[in-house]
């Protein structure tokens, strides 16, 4: 699945300019992570990309479909191929990991199959291979708000694993773990997408975690990309810039958390 | 002439920053057209109500000969009041049931982040708020011109009276609920319907189920009432017998409602602190 970027620009409705005229192409099997400092527009790209916030000028287009104009059906078409791994991993907390991970057919087999009661027992056990897969087979039946932090982020992996999407977007997904349960979601994360072959685009705030497993990195700084490389091609000192330059007026630690 | 000086003096202060603020501050003219006419109404009201030392004596004497005639209670038709309390627990049980079967849909229209179209949702608040406002024992008068004496109007009554009550909290619950799940499965490209069955009202069921229950003690209460206009329950005995002045069983009736009354309400309210 190749998306394509074309001059996107986001406004906020209080004037606040996130994205300007970002350009951007992710390949098929691209492992790309989006670095910058809080506020600059990592987060919101995404989003925009997702179509899950409404752009204000330029294109997205993915497998050449413009989100933007794309019908329901459509864009539904599209997204159950896009899968997402968040911050907060935006499980149903009241519900068992195991009713979560089916939870990732639902674009595809809509509600009845992927209802833990009427679900088919093929997707039944294939949620449990995906539970196995994140090592989470033995807490298939406990709460989600009874898991630690890592352990839901992993289920939010089986869970895009049960969707078989072409890529994944994965929005700062270790920032609210420790580092060493980071680096396990993260090692969990590039396993699974290699094996399979997925294009990953991971906003990522920690400069060590990026350069370990991007095959590309791409650095926004105050909504414009200013950085676009392999990991080996950009110096250290490049990597501090992007953190060093504030955007005007607004001191980097008074800027909301993107 | 004191709000004036008091004002004179903030107003002197308010180049000295480290001032206290000043004792009084002027009550604006709104809250002073409020209490007036508060006061209005209150005094009106104390003289309609007539109220005597003579009427209260006599109040009370007449209370002492009430109770003095009702006790014992009379035991005799104890089968037939709890059959008939029995009926009333039914009729709040069939109510609410009904009630919050049509309160989800209801709830889900009324809500900002469920509602279909946005024209919906106004039309919809105002549907639930009209069945909210109308007290139960009017729309209990109402159905037994429609369907005639008896449970049936009861039920319809109590079904109108949980929608106004459950639609609302239900609708509310359903704003408050976290938008990340949601989201998070459309964007996996999950229709609306399907955001709203799994991710949305899984997270606000057990607050339905509790309020629910709460709407079970109300509706036990309010069907107890019902019964003096006719609408079925153990109301029905009640008036009868205080019209005809068979005190000793209406002080039985009155203690068998009390009993179930209380009893479910501590039931449901042991259930709900168990759900939250």
């Amino acid at each position: 699945m190749q998306v394509t970027v074309e001059a996107l620009s986001k406004v906020y409705p209080d004037g606040t300019e996130a994205l300007h005229e970002v350009d951007l192409v992710i390949e098929p099997g691209e492992c790309v992570v989006v670095l910058g400092a809080n506020g600059c527009g990592k987060s919101t790209l995404m989003r925009c990309i997702l179509g899950i916030e409404p752009i204000s000028s330029g294109r997205v287009l993915t497998d050449k479909i413009d989100i933007a104009t794309a019908r329901t059906r459509q864009l539904r078409l599209l997204r159950r191929r896009m899968g997402v791994v968040f911050q907060q991993c935006n499980l149903v907390n009241n519900l068992s990991a195991f009713q979560n991970v089916l939870f990732g057919r639902l674009g595809r087999d809509g509600l009845r199959g992927s209802l833990s009661l009427t679900a088919s027992k093929a997707a039944r056990e294939q949620a449990m291979v995906c539970l196995n897969r994140v090592g989470l087979a033995s807490k298939a039946t406990h709460r989600i708000d009874q898991l630690s932090g890592g352990q839901q982020q992993r289920a939010a992996i089986a869970r895009m694993l049960m969707q078989e999407p072409d890529i994944v977007f994965a929005d700062e997904p270790v920032a609210s773990l420790d580092p060493k349960a980071g680096r396990e979601v993260m090692d969990l994360l590039w396993d699974v997408v290699q094996e399979r072959g997925i294009t990953v685009v991971c906003v990522l705030h920690q400069i060590e975690l990026a350069r370990a497993y991007a095959s590309r990195l791409v650095g926004l700084r105050a909504g414009r990309i200013c950085m676009d490389g392999q990991p080996a091609d950009i110096s250290a000192a490049q990597l501090q810039d992007l953190y060093l330059a504030a955007p005007a007026g607004k001191p980097a630690s008074q800027l909301r958390c993107a | 002439m004191n709000q004036s000086s008091s004002a004179d003096r903030s107003a002197n202060r308010s180049d000295n920053s480290n001032a206290a603020p000043p004792r009084f501050n002027r009550i604006p003219t709104l809250i002073w057209v409020l209490l007036v006419g508060f006061a209005a109404l209150f005094i009106a009201g104390m003289q309609d109500a007539n109220i005597s030392l003579e009427r209260l004596w006599r109040g009370t004497a007449n209370l002492g000969v009430f109770l003095g005639e009702a006790f014992p209670p009379d035991l005799r038709r104890i089968e037939f009041i709890a059959g008939s309390m029995l009926e009333t627990v039914n009729m709040a049980i069939v109510g609410v049931t009904f009630g919050v079967l049509f309160s989800l849909p209801m709830a889900l229209l009324c809500a900002a982040n469920t509602t279909p179209y946005r024209w919906v949702r106004p039309l919809a608040r105002m549907f639930v708020a009209m069945l909210r406002t109308i007290p139960d024992l009017i729309w209990a008068l109402i159905f037994v011109v429609a369907v005639g004496l008896g449970p049936l109007a009861g039920i319809l009554a109590i079904i109108m009276d949980t929608i106004g009550f459950c639609a609302r909290f239900f609708a509310e619950r359903i704003e408050e609920s976290d938008p990340g799940p949601g989201r998070a499965l459309r964007a996996i490209g999950a229709s609306e319907a399907a955001v709203i069955s799994a991710a949305i009202l899984p997270e606000c069921m057990p607050s339905f189920a509790a309020t629910s229950l709460f709407s079970i003690e109300k509706a036990v209460r309010s069907a107890v009432v019902l019964g003096l206009v006719g609408a079925g329950g153990i109301g029905v005995e009640l008036t009868s017998a205080m019209n005809l002045f068979r005190y000793q069983e209406a002080l039985t009736i009155i203690l068998v409602i009390l009993i179930v009354v209380i009893s479910v309400e501590q039931l449901t309210s042991m259930l709900r602190q168990r759900m939250l």
